[in-house]
């Protein structure tokens, strides 16, 4: 088929990076367009009207939303390259369910560590740590989350190391001391072109995060 | 498949369980449903579901499958050969999953917090619950279901709160087949399947229930 692939986005968005990440697993070429969230296009708007967000697949002018849908969009559309889901049944569901966890609980606990202060914060990155633990647990000692192969919750939870030394700096902790081995974990993903390509520098990151946390906590 | 065991860790007022139950339904499968009131957490719960401790839980050959959602999928994927749940097209899959979140992130919370709120939170909370009900609506359009001419996954992620529609009702003091006819009729056109009866819990004995949750959450 004619391919056209546009993906509307934010730079620093980990929701976004998965969506890059897995489009460059499958070899497909796409078209970025940067969204300023303050100003959203009339595209946006009219391809996620429920949500307003992004980022936004659109393929051969038709919109997935949800960034988790979408790899598995492009899991199912280009399923001839590197699945990023495994075959068997049981091992979908559970690495459903792993990125359902990271979606429901590691998202709200790391804003929790940027954007408060104080008794808050500290709450906030005991639950963040505690969370992290609990996904290097998971992953044990394989090198990826579902075993040998990079995939669907590796996908899912490595754009957030970008936001790691923002976290570390407003927080004042070292997130490799409480989890040495997700850090060993991010590292071998890093070594992915699809990975380096798709993900901003942690410093740009961490800029960013600085300009967003005035908004919430004022100085 | 020969030898199958299917066990349900499953609380009957639950709306997230009534899925499963109408998904195992559909595809004629067998299983045993294990009473489980999610606030006892029981050494097999906490086995089997150790990160949420929630129900429903899916059991299969002793492997457990955690989130209604991903045990829908589960069971379409292993029972493959049986009625089909979520459509074959990548783009009309992703649809429904969308749809399906939406209910989950959106929609849930409204839905109980209509019967558990007072004053301007209950006020909010209701016109939130109508706009959503409104949206749904609005997706479902003319179609005799949410896949379109065949029962499927979306519906069933929606049925499965249909036995509180009564609740939010009445203590929403609201009624829906007034204010969404069309989703009204669809109601009724699943609830010409015996998966989806059988599946339901009694609305007036969730009514009942509900009294009981809203002395423990203040609201009475």
């Amino acid at each position: 088929m004619a391919n056209e692939v546009i993906l509307l986005d934010f730079w620093p968005s980990m929701f976004g990076m998965r969506t890059r990440i897995a489009l460059r697993e499958k070899g497909v070429e796409f078209e970025y367009r940067e969204e300023d969230l303050r100003n959203k296009s009339p595209l946006l708007l009219q391809m996620n009207p429920i949500h307003k967000k992004i980022p936004v697949l659109i393929h051969n002018g038709k919109p997935v939303n949800e960034s988790i849908i979408q790899v598995q969009y492009i899991d199912e559309v280009w399923s001839h390259k590197n699945p990023i889901l495994p075959s068997d049944p049981y091992l979908r569901a559970q690495a459903r369910f792993w990125a359902d966890f990271i979606d429901k609980k590691l998202y709200d606990a790391q804003r929790k560590v940027w954007a408060t202060k104080g008794e808050e914060q500290e709450a906030g990155k005991k639950d963040f740590i505690e969370i992290l633990k609990t996904l290097e647990s998971e992953l044990g000692d394989k090198p990826y989350f579902s075993g040998d192969d990079f995939g669907y919750v590796d996908i899912a939870l490595i754009g957030f190391y970008t936001w790691f030394p923002a976290y570390e700096k407003f927080a004042n902790f070292s997130i490799e001391s409480e989890v040495p081995k997700l850090i060993a974990w991010v590292k071998k993903c890093l070594q992915r072109e699809s990975v380096a390509k798709s993900l901003p520098d942690p410093e740009k990151v961490t800029e960013f995060v600085s300009e967003l946390r005035k908004k919430f906590v004022p100085e | 498949m020969a030898n199958d065991q299917v066990i349900l860790l499953d609380y009957w007022p639950s709306m997230f369980g009534m899925r499963t139950k109408m998904a195992l339904a559909e595809k004629g499968v067998k299983y045993e449903y294990k009473e489980t009131d999610p606030w006892v957490k029981t050494p097999l719960l906490i086995e089997m579901n150790p990160i949420h401790k929630k129900i429903p839980v899916l059991i299969h050959n002793g492997k457990p499958i955690c989130e209604s959602l991903i045990q829908l999928e589960y069971i379409d994927e292993v029972w493959s050969d049986a009625s089909p749940i979520l459509p074959s097209d990548p783009y009309q899959k992703s649809r429904a999953r969308f749809w399906a979140e939406f209910i989950d992130k959106k929609f849930y919370d409204p839905s109980w917090k209509v019967w558990a709120t007072m004053g301007e939170e209950h006020a909010a909370v209701k016109k939130e619950l109508l706009e959503h009900f409104k949206t749904l609506e609005t997706e479902l359009g003319d179609k005799p279901y949410y896949g379109g001419e065949v029962f499927g996954y979306l519906d069933i992620a929606l049925m499965g709160y249909y036995s509180w529609f009564k609740a939010m009702e009445k203590f929403g003091e609201f009624s829906i087949e007034t204010e969404f006819p069309i989703l009204t009729t669809w109601t009724k056109r699943c609830l010409e399947r015996e998966s989806v009866v059988k599946a339901l819990a009694d609305s007036d004995r969730i009514i009942e229930y509900v009294y009981v949750l809203r002395k423990k959450f203040g609201a009475a």
